[in-house]
């Protein structure tokens, strides 16, 4: 799976990320390195800090502690200016699509062209139907986001987050809350999209199987505090307890599969 | 960090659960006043920072801010001059001078009520719109989205409707002056016998630039009011769903206090001799 090499420039590079919420510890001295060109998956349970990580490496969390340096620039030093500049070389789909739901698709996908290019609207047209044909939702262009469903919502988000052809994709859960058959098409995409504009991307998930499909490196957090990074394989081959843990998904059963929850959700409805 | 919470007898908690409301209330007042600065930057300074403020959007706000609710604040504003007719010709019966009416009706009408009553109903309809939508979409993570996006939300997102507010708001306070008026007009000619055309110059004889000039400057006040209000509100959004539904009453509440609460001072400020 793995394409990129280790001599491969540093797209990423955190070094020791410390974050309160209040008076709680959420990172404890996060360090880690994304190259160029290769696809890291950032897992870990519910709580684990992932989520948190994802938002300092998108400037959008001012970190107690440590550095964060995105494409060459220190984001904990960026003013909102310089952030926005970095923004634009970067896509963002988000767990919840965060579909503008009072535009189109294709004004959504068109927007950040509308918003940093001055290309002409037939351009922009144009790149948007191609970003929506990537995505395999072209012809879609015109429907509202609450007609699509959730993978094309997924899907349509992607659409627009690589619509700059940005040098790096951050992904938030791409496939969570979603069937396994639409989880998998969207793991393809993702390996698409690395191999056909030769992006970086950070995927964060809790999916197992997601991550060692798409997975150049894995890092496994836990509690704020950096697991495990490596391959697929050295994850799978670790002899740490506590990665055999949650690779056999004892953690993840318990709290984050939709429908271990619902069923306890009801019985304890029952039971009360 | 969270303040710890007091075990205190009931005036303690009392007291404390008033302090803690005053200090959000503060910070809120704080947060919506960054926002009419930064709104202004924005608009002034868009261009030069990349980020443009196009009119599309302002004219899509002002449709929804404006247009769209001229049906109601006719309906609103024609009520409440026939109201004013109906009671103050009961009131100045009593003097034998009903006619005096419509001089209660023009200066009531243009310098309060189609003010007050415009602003209501526009914070009423349009601030908790925008507490809604900008509850959903912080909830949504399109706010996030949109600072990813190199995007900057107050200019994408506030400045149009601020600018919306603030065209339209006065604008719907002179066309509720003038159906108000007309509406008080033709219950007073039907009442007292008066012939429209004498009601209509005895009211522009009455009226003076001023007299519209004092509901619009308030109109201008109220929709800075609303328009961050609501903003504020929806902004400060926790929880799913049920959130949305409490910022949204919030910004109803907020704006409609904030507006009377700013007619009174005005009024004291600029009509006491």
């Amino acid at each position: 799976m793995a394409t990129s090499s280790t001599d491969a420039p540093t797209a990423i590079l955190v070094r020791d990320l410390v974050t309160h919420y209040g008076d709680r510890e959420i990172l404890h001295g996060i360090d880690m390195e994304v190259r160029q060109g290769e696809i890291m998956v950032i897992m870990g349970g519910s709580g684990s800090g992932k989520t948190t990580l994802l938002r300092h490496l998108l400037g959008l969390e001012k970190a107690t502690s440590g550095s964060v340096q995105l494409l060459g620039r220190e984001l904990t030093e960026l003013d909102e200016s310089g952030i926005y500049e970095v923004g634009k070389k970067i896509g963002v789909a988000f767990q919840s699509g965060a579909l503008f739901s009072s535009m189109s698709v294709g004004e959504n996908v068109m927007l950040p062209l509308v918003e940093h290019t001055r290309l002409d609207r037939e351009t922009m047209e144009i790149m948007m139907r191609m970003k929506l044909e990537i995505v395999k939702l072209a012809g879609f262009e015109d429907l509202m986001p609450a007609e699509l469903s959730g993978g094309m919502i997924k899907r349509a988000a992607f659409a627009r987050a690589v619509v700059m052809d940005p040098v790096v994709l951050f992904a938030d859960e791409p496939s969570a809350g979603l069937d396994p058959v639409v989880s998998r098409s969207l793991d393809e995409l993702i390996l698409n999209l690395r191999d056909a504009l030769g992006m970086t991307i950070v995927v964060v998930t809790h999916e197992l199987e997601s991550a060692f499909n798409i997975a150049d490196r894995i890092t496994m957090l836990d509690q704020g505090n950096i697991l495990t990074i490596g391959t697929v394989d050295d994850v799978r081959s670790s002899d740490n307890v506590r990665v055999q843990h949650l690779l056999n998904r004892c953690f993840e059963e318990e709290v984050l599969d939709p429908d271990a929850y619902l069923a306890r959700l009801v019985g304890e409805g029952r039971r009360a | 960090m969270a303040p710890p919470e007091t075990s205190g007898s009931a005036p303690l908690r009392f007291v404390e659960a008033v302090g803690r409301s005053t200090l959000r209330a503060v910070e809120q007042v704080g947060f919506g006043a960054t926002l009419v600065g930064d709104s202004a930057y924005w608009l002034i300074m868009g261009r030069r920072r990349g980020q443009v403020v196009r009119p599309q959007p302002v004219f899509a706000e002002m449709m929804e801010i404006g247009i769209r609710a001229i049906p109601i604040v006719t309906m609103l504003a024609v009520t409440i001059g026939i109201m004013l007719a109906i009671q103050g010709i009961y009131q100045l019966s009593r003097f034998g001078a009903e006619t005096q009416v419509v001089v209660g009706v023009a200066f009531g009408m243009t310098r309060e009520f189609a003010p007050l009553i415009t602003g209501i109903l526009i914070a009423g309809r349009s601030g908790s719109a925008l507490a809604a939508r900008l509850g959903t979409m912080t909830i949504n993570q399109e706010i996030d989205a949109l600072e990813v996006m190199g995007v900057n939300p107050t200019r994408f997102l506030v400045v149009p409707s601020l600018v919306a507010m603030l065209i339209m708001l006065p604008a719907l306070v002179v066309w509720a002056d003038i159906v108000s008026l007309l509406g008080a007009g033709l219950y007073i000619s039907a009442e007292l016998g008066m012939n429209m055309s004498t009601y209509v110059d005895q009211t522009l004889e009455l009226l003076s630039a001023g007299d519209l000039l004092h509901g619009l400057e308030k109109s201008l006040i109220f929709a800075v009011l609303i328009t961050t209000i609501g903003i504020a509100d929806g902004a400060s959004v926790e929880g799913g769903a049920e959130g949305v539904g409490r910022v949204t009453t919030n910004a109803v509440v907020h704006g409609i206090t904030a507006i009377v609460l700013t007619d009174m001072i005005f009024a004291f400020a600029t009509t006491r001799s």
